[in-house]
């Protein structure tokens, strides 16, 4: 009786620690240390000491890159066409996303699983695939669009455009990820009480008034999840542009944000000007994910 | 009146079908086609001029099977990676689901901050230090950063605090199980629905990934199929004959993930990932 006792005072001992342990380490390893290292080489620069044939050594310029991270154009740039960008994909993905899953929910819906898998499987091409995809179709040598319209007698649409590039960039990023929102939504919408619903028919509201009045609502706190995962993958957008580069000219080797980070971090080797500008780009995409939880745990208070 | 609303949603459910499927379709299509026929026959067509098998043998002698090294180093990048994911996550999930301990609070939190931080911020960073380690252009370059994954790690915590009773727990310490017995013979069996959701979302999220081996690999012998043809199709902009073979490519690259998806669907509990949503 004693030892049991004893036993359930001592509760699991170290258990937890060295289950969570494994994980700890890793995260102490890939995240904390190369965050603190970011901060640590942002804060420096390569420069020459001494007179004459002098000795390259790492120095303390504290907010130094900070200010040409700042005052850097092609940075200034890199970011209106990826806000550009993001103004068409964000909306447009979480529009095609919720439509698509509020009509999957309603009643008597035809052809209701090869929709929703034909729709998912795009989530499961690489987002390079995709653009290799995409980009033949907008490649005026290959592209069956062009070749329709061409066939027609009519001017070809030029994918490649000042601003048409904006849209096909911006496809290929909604391609890929209507399917995983729409997912996500479809499922947060079955788990609700059908109760509810029904209520709502028996006082005689359509589907439309139903998913208007009563879904969406509902749906807030998924909605503002997958909004921010839409707003964190806009500000990381490096795959699809850097991909289509090397079918057009159109896009720069700096057309967004990663893609200027890494040409300052690999291309112009400036490690330390790389490293400022990567934190300030994670510094900005904290913020506005802080921001969204705030509205969520406002909206989760005032529905309780 | 009732027969209307379910033929509108249905017909919009098609539309958005037939956008998510025809660029497969048409590289389906495009990859019938010889290096000529590419350019001067219309695309929106399959070729039966024998072009598929040709591409894929030239894909073959591509510079000594290079397409099937990529396609096993995407295999073991994602395979192998997905699979430490999920043991770290899942011991990691269910001591911080099932347990009270000092410092928990402290680590979800860092954990939940982790899931913001943008990959360039650590890809870099995480390039010099492993290079420092010597360890750059290796196939751990590209598992280790991937193996820890905060968002693995919640879900985990998640499905945990939701399936695994207490009363289970308890009753296997009256028996006088061991916690780390507890854990394997109680606690994974219960969460393994979870865990092969976690799993897929990890091996498809590593398959799908560019810019880290991007960053860390400089031998084409160690690239995955995401980078092994994204070279390609660099190269392809000077040798436009390469434009099939990145074309049959990008094909079959797509079909294992497609099989596997198929497959692996009902086993998906997607309503975990809603259920995170829901907190």
């Amino acid at each position: 009786m004693t030892t049991v006792t004893r036993r359930r005072r001592r509760g699991p001992g170290a258990a937890p620690y060295l289950m969570a342990a494994p994980a700890v380490l890793l995260f102490i390893a890939f995240f904390l240390i190369p965050i603190g290292y970011a901060i640590w080489l942002s804060l420096h620069a390569m420069r020459v000491r001494g007179r004459g044939f002098g000795v390259r050594t790492e120095v303390f310029v504290g907010l130094e890159n900070y200010l040409s991270a700042i005052g850097d154009s092609a940075m200034y740039e890199a970011l209106v066409r990826m806000l550009a960008y993001g103004v068409i994909m964000v909306p447009v993905t979480m529009g095609l996303a919720l439509s698509f899953a509020l009509m999957l929910d309603v009643p008597k819906v035809g052809l209701k699983s090869f929709s929703r898998l034909a729709i998912f499987l795009p989530y499961a091409v690489p987002g390079v695939i995709a653009s290799v995809l995409w980009g033949f179709t907008y490649l005026p040598a290959v592209s069956p669009i062009t070749r329709i319209f061409t066939e027609a007698g009519l001017p070809a649409p030029d994918f490649f455009g000042d601003v048409s590039i904006y849209f096909s960039i911006a496809n290929i990023a909604i391609w890929g990820s209507v399917g995983f929102n729409m997912v996500v939504l479809y499922t947060a919408l079955r788990a609700m009480p059908a109760e509810v619903y029904e209520a709502a028919k028996i006082d005689g509201a359509s589907e439309w008034q139903i998913a208007w009045k009563i879904k969406i609502p509902l749906l807030a706190p998924a909605l503002i999840m997958t909004s921010v995962f839409s707003l964190i993958g806009m500000l990381q957008v490096f795959s699809e542009p850097n991909t289509v580069k090397s079918m057009t000219n159109s896009i720069t080797p700096d057309w967004v944000p990663l893609m200027r980070i890494y040409q300052q971090g690999f291309i112009e080797n400036d490690i330390y000007l790389s490293a400022a500008t990567s934190v300030l780009l994670a510094l900005v995409t904290v913020l506005l994910s802080l921001a969204a939880l705030a509205v969520f745990r406002f909206r989760a208070r005032r529905s309780s | 009146m009732n027969r209307r609303v379910k033929l509108i949603p249905t017909i919009l459910l098609l539309l958005g079908a037939l956008y998510s499927i025809a660029p497969v379709v048409w590289l389906v299509f495009a990859s019938t086609k010889g290096p000529g026929e590419l350019f001067t026959t219309f695309s929106g067509f399959p070729s039966f001029n024998g072009g598929f098998m040709e591409n894929v043998r030239t894909l073959n002698e591509f510079g000594d099977g290079r397409f099937w090294k990529w396609t096993l180093n995407s295999l073991i990048y994602a395979g192998g990676g997905a699979l430490l994911t999920v043991i770290i996550s899942a011991t990691c999930g269910y001591a911080m689901a099932k347990y009270r301990f000092r410092g928990q609070k402290l680590i979800l939190g860092s954990l939940l901050a982790g899931v913001l931080v943008p990959g360039i911020t650590l890809s870099i960073p995480q390039y010099l230090l492993l290079s420092s380690a010597g360890l750059v252009g290796t196939y751990w370059s590209v598992i280790l950063p991937s193996v820890i994954s905060p968002y693995s790690i919640y879900l985990c915590q998640v499905y945990a605090s939701a399936s695994i009773p207490d009363e289970m727990l308890e009753a296997g310490r009256v028996d006088g199980a061991g916690e780390f017995r507890m854990l394997w013979s109680i606690g994974l069996p219960v969460m393994m629905p979870g865990l092969v959701t976690v799993f897929l979302l990890q091996f498809i999220g590593i398959w799908n990934n560019f810019l880290l081996p991007y960053i860390m690999l400089a031998n084409d012998d160690r690239f995955p199929l995401t980078v092994g043809l994204y070279s390609l199709l660099n190269r392809g902009a000077s040798q436009p004959a390469l434009y099939t073979l990145v074309i049959t490519g990008a094909l079959l690259s797509i079909i294992p993930i497609f099989a596997l998806f198929l497959f692996l669907q009902r086993y998906w509990k997607l309503d975990l990932i809603a259920g995170g949503v829901k907190g």
